[in-house]
C-alpha cells in the first residue's frame, strides 16, 4: 500500500550496531551482587564418573555455590524432547567438554579459576569418536532410516552405466560471533527472568521450567537480539540458560554466564558431518535411473534435533532432479561427542552435496559438461504438462513451483559459463602449476519445519493513543533482519514509516508456544501473524470510522498521509484516540498456520514443504598443484527469494550463505584427536573465511522473475538456509579443477573441507 | 632506577583517566565493559582473533599522533599508560555518525552486528592514518575483524566508500587536539604497579629495563601482548612478575645501512614494514603475520623472543642471517638467530637475558630470495609450515644456500642437509631433484591439526621446486594464491 515492503530498508538496529549502542544479553547492566557462572566439563569422551571432589572448588575465593545433578530440583536435562542431555553428567560423561557441575562466583575469573581445581575420577570406557567407528560398532541413535521409491537395485542392474563411490562431508561450527549467554534474575514466588541468547526463547522457558520443577507460566524469556545463530542457538543455549536459572534459584541473586569461546567451541553441537556411500545409473546421455545412497550421519552423544536433521537430508538428496528408483538409508551415527545439531540448512546441505558430487561424477565419466547432465535432470518446470507425473519427489511430493530450469538458463548466460569453462581447458594445458576450475550448481531447499505443528506463529500488535505502535512476535532477531521485515509488514497495513513500528524483545510472556526461528521460517510466519494482527486492528478502526462517519468501509483508506475517511484525512493518532474513546480494543494478536503441509515421518511420505526456494551459483576456482593452496576467483549468483520483502536484507543473506557455506567446505576443519577432543576450539585453530577469501568478483542478483506460487507474506520466499547451498559450488569447481589438473586418474578423490592438504592429496601430490 | 608512578595514566574517548589498584593483568577488554560500562567493545574469543573487541590507540610520535587499531581482548591495562583510547561509542552519535559508520549503515554492512564495533573500529582507524584504501587493501585491512553473517562484501564496499567525505583539514585539527590531549598524560619514569602477588614493570629506559630484568630474572618480558595475553585469558595463568618493553624508546628504533637493517626488539610488524628497503619476500610474508591488529602489537623481538617453532619471522630471518643481541645489566652477547634455538621451548636465553636487537643483513645482488607461508587460510592464520629460501646463485652454480623452515621441527630449523646437497650445484631441475629427497634428512615432522607430517614434507619439497620456477622465470612470482590478485594472462 505504502511501498513499506519490497523496500531495501535498513536494518532496523543499523545505527545501534555502529554506534555500539545495541545491546545483546552480556550487555545488559546487571545488579551489583551479579554472580557468574561457569561450567565444569569433562575431559574423558566415555567413562564413568568414579568420584567428584569438589572441596576444593567450593573453597576457592569468590566462589558462592557449586551445582551438580544432585541440586536439581526437578527433570536433570536440557534437551529438546528426547531426556538425553544432561544438565550435568550423572554418573556417566558422554564427550569431552561435557557439563559436569557448575560454579557461580563473584566474578568471572573466579569461578573461571575454581573450576580447575575438582578432582574427577573417571573409569574410561570404550568411545566410538568418528563416523566409521560408529558404523563399525553399528552404534545408532534408532534404527536406520529408509526412503524409497521403485526399485532401485534393479535399476541400477539394468542402467547402461553406473559409477559408485564414498566420500566424506566434515562438519562446521556455528562461529557465531557473540558466544552463548545467559542472565537469570530470580523473582516472587519462584518465577525467573532469563535474559539470553537465544533462537527458541520458548523451549529455554520449557527447560527451565523442568529443570526448576516450575510450571512454564512462572518463567519469562526475553531475547532482544543475537550475535548471531545459525541454528547454533537453536537448542545449545538450554543448557547455559538452565544452569543460570538453577543457581539464580539456589542463591537468590542473579546469576549469569557467557561461555568463553574456547568452552563453547568444546561444548556445543555443530553440523553434523556425513559419510556419504553411493551408486548410481545411468543413460548415454547422463539421465539418471536410479540411486543407492547410504548417509552415515555423525549425531554425536544424544538426539537433539539429529532425527529431523537426517529426515531433511533424506528429502534432499533429489535436489533439482528426477531419480526414478531410489533407495536412500540413513544411519544416525551415536558418537562420543558434542551432541550435532541444527546448523543453516539443517541437513539439507549434506543431502544436496552428495547428489552433486554424483552429478558431477557422471557428467565426467561421461566426459560431458555437468551442466548438461544437470539439465537433462531436472524436475519439470512449473508449468510443464507432465508435472504431475515426472515432477514427484520420492517422498511423494509434487514439485509444483520449479524454476531452475529458467533461473540456471539465466545464470549461464549472465555468468558467461559455457566460453569461460572453454576458456578455462584453455589456460589450464599452458599452465604448469596452476590449474583453475569451474562449477554451476543449483539448489532446491524445501520450505517448512519437516514437523508440521512447529509451522505455527504468533504475534501482538497494540497501537496507543498517540498513534504509535508496538510490535511483538516470536521470531527472534539474530541478524538477519526478521524484525526489519516484520516491520514493513506491519507499516505497509497501516500505510506508515516502518521507522515508526517499535520493535520489541521476543518475550515468552507476549507471545506464548513459539517455535524456534529457524527453517528459514522467520518471515514467512512471523509475517503473516504480524499482519494478521495489524489487520484485525485495522479493521476494528475501519468499522469504528465507519459507524463514527456514516461513511461506507471501502471508502476509508490507509494512505501514507493519513486515514482517508471519505474526504476528511485524519492522523493515525486521531483515529486511535477516536476509537478508545469509543471503547474499541486497539490491541491484537495475529496468528497464522500454513496451510497445505501434512507430513509422515514413519513412512516418509506427504507433502512436508509448503514450497521450495531455488538459486544457484557458477563458482570459478583456482588450485595451486605444487601446495594444495586454492582461491574463488568469481562467483556468479542468481537467487530466488519470491518478491522479497527486502531485497538488501536477502542480498546479505545470499552472499552471507554463499561465504558460510564455501567456508565449511574448504578452510572450516573440526580436527579431533583419537581420544576424542576436539582439537580446533577457537578462531586460532579453526579458520571461518575472512575478508580475503571472498571472491574479488562477485556478481550477485535476486532472480528478477521470482513470485511465491504460494500465499505466501507478499509472494515471498523464504532465505535464511537456501543461500548456504550455493556454496556447493565451490567444491565442485575444486574438483574440476583436479580433474583438469589431473585427467587420467578418475574421479578425483576429495573430501570435505577441501584444505590445502586434501587437494595436494587429492592431486596425489604427496 | 627512575622515579616510580604507581598509577596507570592514559586518555579514554577524550578524558584523562587515572586508574590505581588494578591487578595488573586486567584487560582493556574486561576494563572497559565491566568498569566502564563500556560495551559496546565486545568479546568474541578472547585471544585476539576475532577483532570484535577492536580500538583505536593513539601514542604520540615524532611530529603528530600513531594511530593503531588493537585488540583491546589482549592488551593489558598498564600497557596503555600514555596513551589515547577511542572506543566505539565515542566517534560518533546517532545523529550524527562517523563517515565509516555511516558507511557501514548505508552499505548495509551489519547483521547480527556483533562483530560491527569492531569492524567500526578498525576503519576509523584506517581513516584517521591513511587516505583511501582499494578493495584489496582493505580485505587486508580487515583480516583480523571477522564476520559470520555478511560475506563481508557490504563492508568493503563501506571501507572503499568511507574516504569520500574525509577532510584532511579537519582530521589534522581533530588530531592536533588528540596530541595536545596526549601530552597531558606523558610521564616519565617507571610504571610499577603492584597488586596481591603481581607486580609489574613498565620502565621508560633501557637501563632501568635491564636494571629490573636483572633484579627479576625469572620475570615475564612482555611486548605486545599478543601471545603473553593469551597466557592470562586461555591459560588462566597468573603472571607474577611482568617486566613490559612499550616503553623504551630504544627498542622502537630501525636503522638503516648498506649492508643490513637493524631492529630494536620492541619494533612492531607494523612499524618494519614500512622500512622500504624491506626484501620485498619479506614484506610479502609479514603481510601474512596475523591481521592488522596483530601487525600492529607485535613485536619481531616477541616473535623470536617466545621460542615458538611456528613463528613466521624467525625462519626468513634466519634465512637472511639475521644475527640478534641479547643484554645482561651492560652485557650483549651476539649470535647467529639460529643458535638461539635450542630445541622445543629451550633458547639460549639466560636469566635476566632481554633480547635487544635483531640485525637483518640485506640480501646482494645474486641472491634469490623465496618465502612462503602454508596455512589453512590465507590471512590470519599459523602456518602449517613456513619455508624459506635464500640462495646466491653465480654464474649458474649456488654458492651459497640458506633454508629455514618454521612448522617442520620443535624450532626453527635450517634444512642443512638439504643446503649442502645445493651448495656447489647448477641451479638447474636436477640439482632440485637431487636436494628434495634430503630434506627427510632434516626434517621429521609431526602431525597435527594444522597438518599431517605427510603434508609437510611433501610441501617443503615442492616449495624448493616452486622457488626454482619462480627464481628461473617460468612461473611469475606474481602467481602465489596468497597475493588474491592473479595475473591470470587469458582469463577472460
Amino acid at each position: 500500500m505504502t511501498g513499506a515492503v519490497h523496500k531495501s530498508l535498513v536494518h532496523e538496529s543499523a545505527t545501534k550496531h555502529v554506534t555500539g549502542s545495541a545491546s545483546y544479553t552480556d550487555d545488559i547492566r546487571a545488579p551489583a551482587d551479579v554472580l557468574h557462572l561457569q561450567l565444569g566439563m569433562s575431559s574423558h569422551a566415555h567413562a564413568r564418573i568414579v568420584n567428584m571432589d569438589l572441596s576444593a572448588v567450593r573453597a576457592a575465593p569468590g566462589v558462592v555455590c557449586v551445582l551438580t545433578a544432585k541440586d536439581v530440583p526437578g527433570r536433570n536435562d536440557v534437551s529438546p524432547w528426547a531426556g538425553d542431555d544432561p544438565l550435568f553428567a550423572d554418573g556417566l560423561v558422554q564427550y569431552i567438554g561435557q557439563s559436569l557441575f557448575a560454579v557461580a562466583a563473584t566474578s568471572r575469573q573466579a569461578a573461571r579459576s575454581a573450576v580447575d581445581l575438582a578432582k574427577i575420577e573417571y573409569d574410561d570406557l570404550p568411545a566410538l569418536i568418528t563416523i566409521d567407528q560408529a558404523m563399525a560398532a553399528e552404534s545408532f541413535l534408532e534404527a536406520p532410516n529408509v526412503l524409497a521409491r521403485g526399485d532401485a537395485r534393479v535399476a541400477l542392474d539394468t542402467s547402461p552405466h553406473t559409477c559408485s563411490g564414498r566420500f566424506y562431508i566434515g562438519g562446521q561450527e556455528h562461529f557465531y560471533l557473540e558466544g552463548q549467554v545467559a542472565m537469570a534474575l530470580p523473582g516472587e514466588d519462584g518465577a525467573m527472568t532469563v535474559f539470553c541468547s537465544s533462537q527458541h526463547p520458548s523451549e529455554i522457558q520449557h527447560t527451565i521450567a523442568h529443570v526448576l520443577h516450575i510450571p512454564f507460566a512462572m518463567v519469562n524469556v526475553e531475547v532482544r537480539r543475537m550475535g548471531g545463530g545459525f541454528g547454533g542457538k537453536e537448542t545449545h543455549g538450554n543448557l547455559p540458560a538452565a544452569a543460570v536459572a538453577l543457581a539464580a534459584r539456589v542463591t537468590g541473586r542473579a546469576v549469569k554466564c557467557r561461555y568463553d569461546r574456547d568452552d563453547d567451541m568444546m561444548i556445543t553441537g555443530k553440523r553434523h558431518d556425513f559419510r556419504i556411500d553411493y551408486e548410481i545409473g545411468f543413460d548415454d546421455r547422463g539421465k539418471i535411473l536410479g540411486l543407492v545412497v547410504d548417509q552415515a550421519v555423525r549425531c554425536g552423544m544424544s538426539f537433539d534435533l539429529s532425527q529431523a536433521i537426517a529426515d531433511r537430508a533424506m528429502l534432499h538428496a533429489d535436489n533439482c532432479y528426477v531419480v526414478p528408483d531410489i533407495l536412500i538409508t540413513s544411519y544416525r551415527c551415536r558418537t562420543h561427542t558434542q551432541s550435532a545439531t541444527a546448523f543453516r540448512g539443517f541437513g539439507g546441505p549434506q543431502g544436496m552435496l552428495a547428489m552433486e558430487r554424483m552429478i558431477d561424477a557422471i557428467a565426467r565419466s561421461l566426459n560431458l559438461d555437468p551442466l548438461d547432465v544437470r539439465e537433462a535432470n531436472f524436475y519439470p518446470a512449473k508449468d510443464t504438462p507432465d508435472r504431475n507425473q515426472l515432477g514427484v519427489t520420492p517422498y511423494g511430493m509434487v514439485v509444483e513451483d520449479c524454476i531452475i530450469q529458467d533461473l540456471v538458463g539465466t545464470l549461464v548466460a549472465s555468468s558467461d559459463y559455457r566460453s569461460r569453462r572453454a576458456e578455462i581447458a584453455r589456460w589450464n594445458s599452458a599452465s604448469p602449476v596452476l590449474k583453475r576450475g569451474i562449477s554451476l550448481s543449483p539448489v532446491k531447499f524445501g520450505i517448512s519445519f519437516t514437523k508440521t505443528e512447529f509451522n505455527q506463529a504468533g504475534a501482538l500488535v497494540h497501537i496507543y493513543t498517540d498513534g504509535s505502535i508496538h510490535l511483538n512476535h516470536g521470531g527472534t532477531e539474530m541478524g538477519q533482519g526478521l524484525f526489519t521485515k516484520v516491520a514493513q509488514v506491519v507499516a505497509d497495513v497501516f500505510a506508515v514509516d516502518p521507522a515508526v513500528i517499535a520493535i520489541t524483545p521476543t518475550h515468552t510472556a507476549k507471545v506464548p508456544n513459539t517455535s524456534a526461528t529457524a527453517a528459514s521460517s522467520g518471515s514467512d510466519l512471523n509475517g503473516k501473524a504480524a499482519q494478521n494482527a495489524a489487520l484485525t486492528i485495522r479493521a476494528r478502526l475501519i468499522n469504528h470510522l465507519s459507524q463514527r462517519y456514516g461513511v461506507s468501509p471501502a471508502d476509508i483508506r490507509f494512505r501514507p498521509d493519513g486515514v482517508h475517511v471519505g474526504l476528511e484525512v485524519f492522523s493515525l493518532a486521531q483515529v486511535a484516540a477516536s476509537a478508545y474513546a469509543a471503547r474499541i480494543s486497539l490491541s491484537s494478536t495475529g496468528f497464522y498456520a500454513t496451510p497445505k503441509i501434512q507430513w509422515d515421518r514413519t513412512i516418509k511420505q506427504g507433502r512436508p514443504f509448503f514450497y521450495f526456494a531455488y538459486g544457484a551459483a557458477v563458482s570459478e576456482v583456482v588450485i595451486d598443484t605444487l601446495t594444495g593452496e586454492h582461491r574463488i576467483l568469481r562467483a556468479d549468483i542468481l537467487h530466488d527469494a519470491g518478491r522479497s520483502l527486502n531485497p538488501a536484507l536477502d542480498l546479505g543473506q545470499i552472499e552471507g550463505g554463499y561465504v558460510q557455506g564455501a567456508g565449511w567446505l574448504t578452510t572450516e576443519e573440526l580436527v579431533y584427536d583419537q581420544k576424542g577432543k576436539l582439537l580446533t576450539h577457537a578462531p586460532s585453530t579453526y579458520k571461518i573465511p575472512t575478508c580475503g577469501d571472498r571472491p574479488q568478483d562477485m556478481r550477485i542478483a535476486l532472480y528478477a522473475r521470482g513470485e511465491n506460487i504460494e500465499e505466501t507474506i507478499h509472494r515471498s520466499k523464504a532465505v535464511g538456509e537456501p543461500p548456504l547451498m550455493l556454496g556447493h559450488s565451490v567444491l565442485l569447481a575444486l574438483i574440476d579443477a583436479i580433474a583438469q589438473a589431473n585427467p587420467d586418474q578418475g574421479e578425483p578423490q576429495l573430501d570435505a573441507p577441501a584444505t590445502p592438504e586434501r587437494v595436494l592429496r587429492a592431486l596425489g601430490g604427496f | 632506577m627512575s622515579a616510580e608512578l604507581n598509577s596507570v595514566c592514559f586518555n579514554l574517548n577524550g578524558e584523562k583517566v587515572i586508574v590505581r589498584d588494578v591487578a595488573p593483568t586486567t584487560t582493556l577488554l574486561d576494563y572497559l565493559r565491566d568498569v566502564r560500562s563500556l560495551t559496546g567493545t565486545k568479546e568474541g574469543c578472547a585471544e585476539g582473533d576475532c577483532g570484535a573487541c577492536t580500538v583505536t590507540l593513539a601514542s604520540p610520535a615524532s611530529g603528530g599522533v600513531i594511530h593503531r587499531a588493537v585488540n583491546a581482548c589482549i592488551q593489558f591495562l598498564p600497557m596503555l599508560e600514555g596513551q589515547a583510547i577511542t572506543t566505539v561509542e565515542a566517534i560518533g552519535t546517532s545523529g550524527k555518525l562517523h563517515p565509516c559508520q555511516q558507511a557501514m549503515v548505508d552499505h548495509h554492512g551489519s547483521q547480527c552486528g556483533f562483530c560491527t564495533p569492531g569492524i567500526v573500529m578498525s576503519l576509523h582507524t584506517a581513516y584517521l592514518s591513511r587516505a583511501d584504501i582499494s578493495r584489496s587493501e582493505a580485505a587486508d585491512l580487515l583480516a583480523g575483524n571477522l564476520c559470520r553473517c555478511t560475506g563481508y562484501g557490504p563492508i568493503i564496499d563501506s571501507a572503499c566508500s568511507m574516504f569520500s567525505v574525509r577532510s584532511t583539514v579537519a582530521l589534522e585539527t581533530v588530531i592536533a587536539e588528540e596530541a595536545r590531549a596526549l601530552e597531558s598524560v606523558q610521564r616519565t619514569g617507571c610504571l610499577v604497579i603492584r597488586h596481591g602477588l603481581q607486580q609489574f614493570f613498565s620502565p621508560d629506559s633501557l637501563d632501568d629495563l635491564l636494571t629490573l630484568a636483572d633484579r627479576h630474572p625469572h620475570a615475564v618480558i612482555l611486548a605486545g601482548a599478543t601471545d603473553v595475553g593469551l597466557w592470562v585469558t586461555k591459560q588462566k595463568r597468573v603472571l607474577d612478575t611482568i617486566i613490559c618493553l612499550g616503553r623504551v624508546a630504544e627498542l622502537k628504533v630501525i636503522s638503516v645501512s648498506d649492508f643490513a637493517i637493524d631492529v630494536g626488539a620492541g619494533v612492531t610488524y607494523d612499524q618494519l614494514m614500512q622500512v622500504p628497503e624491506l626484501p620485498d619476500e619479506l614484506t610479502r610474508l609479514m603481510r601474512r603475520i596475523g591481521g592488522q591488529q596483530v601487525r600492529q602489537a607485535g613485536t619481531i623481538g616477541g616473535n623470536i623472543a617466545n621460542g615458538s617453532p611456528i613463528g613466521d619471522m624467525p625462519p626468513a630471518l634466519i634465512a637472511l642471517g639475521a644475527r640478534i643481541t641479547l643484554a645482561s645489566g651492560h652485557d650483549r652477547r651476539d649470535m647467529a638467530l639460529e643458535d638461539f634455538f635450542q630445541s622445543y621451548g629451550k633458547q639460549d636465553r639466560r636469566p635476566g637475558d632481554v633480547l635487544v636487537s635483531i640485525s637483518i643483513p640485506r640480501p646482494a645482488s645474486g641472491d634469490h630470495l623465496g618465502f612462503y607461508k602454508i596455512s589453512k587460510r590465507f590471512d590470519q592464520d599459523i602456518s602449517t609450515l613456513c619455508g624459506c629460501f635464500a640462495l646466491t646463485i653465480t654464474d649458474g652454480k649456488i654458492t651459497s644456500a640458506r633454508i629455514a623452515f618454521g612448522g617442520m621441527a620443535g624450532i626453527p630449523k635450517r634444512a642443512s642437509h638439504v643446503e649442502a646437497v645445493l651448495t656447489g650445484l647448477e641451479w638447474s631441475e636436477d640439482s632440485v631433484r637431487k636436494a628434495q629427497s634430503a630434506f627427510g634428512d632434516d626434517f621429521q615432522p609431526l602431525t597435527d591439526l594444522r597438518g599431517s607430517a605427510g603434508y609437510r614434507l611433501g610441501v617443503a619439497q615442492n616449495l624448493l621446486w616452486r622457488f626454482y620456477l619462480e627464481s628461473t622465470g617460468q612461473i611469475a612470482p606474481t602467481d602465489r594464491l596468497e597475493l588474491g590478485q592473479l595475473n591470470l594472462a587469458g582469463a577472460s
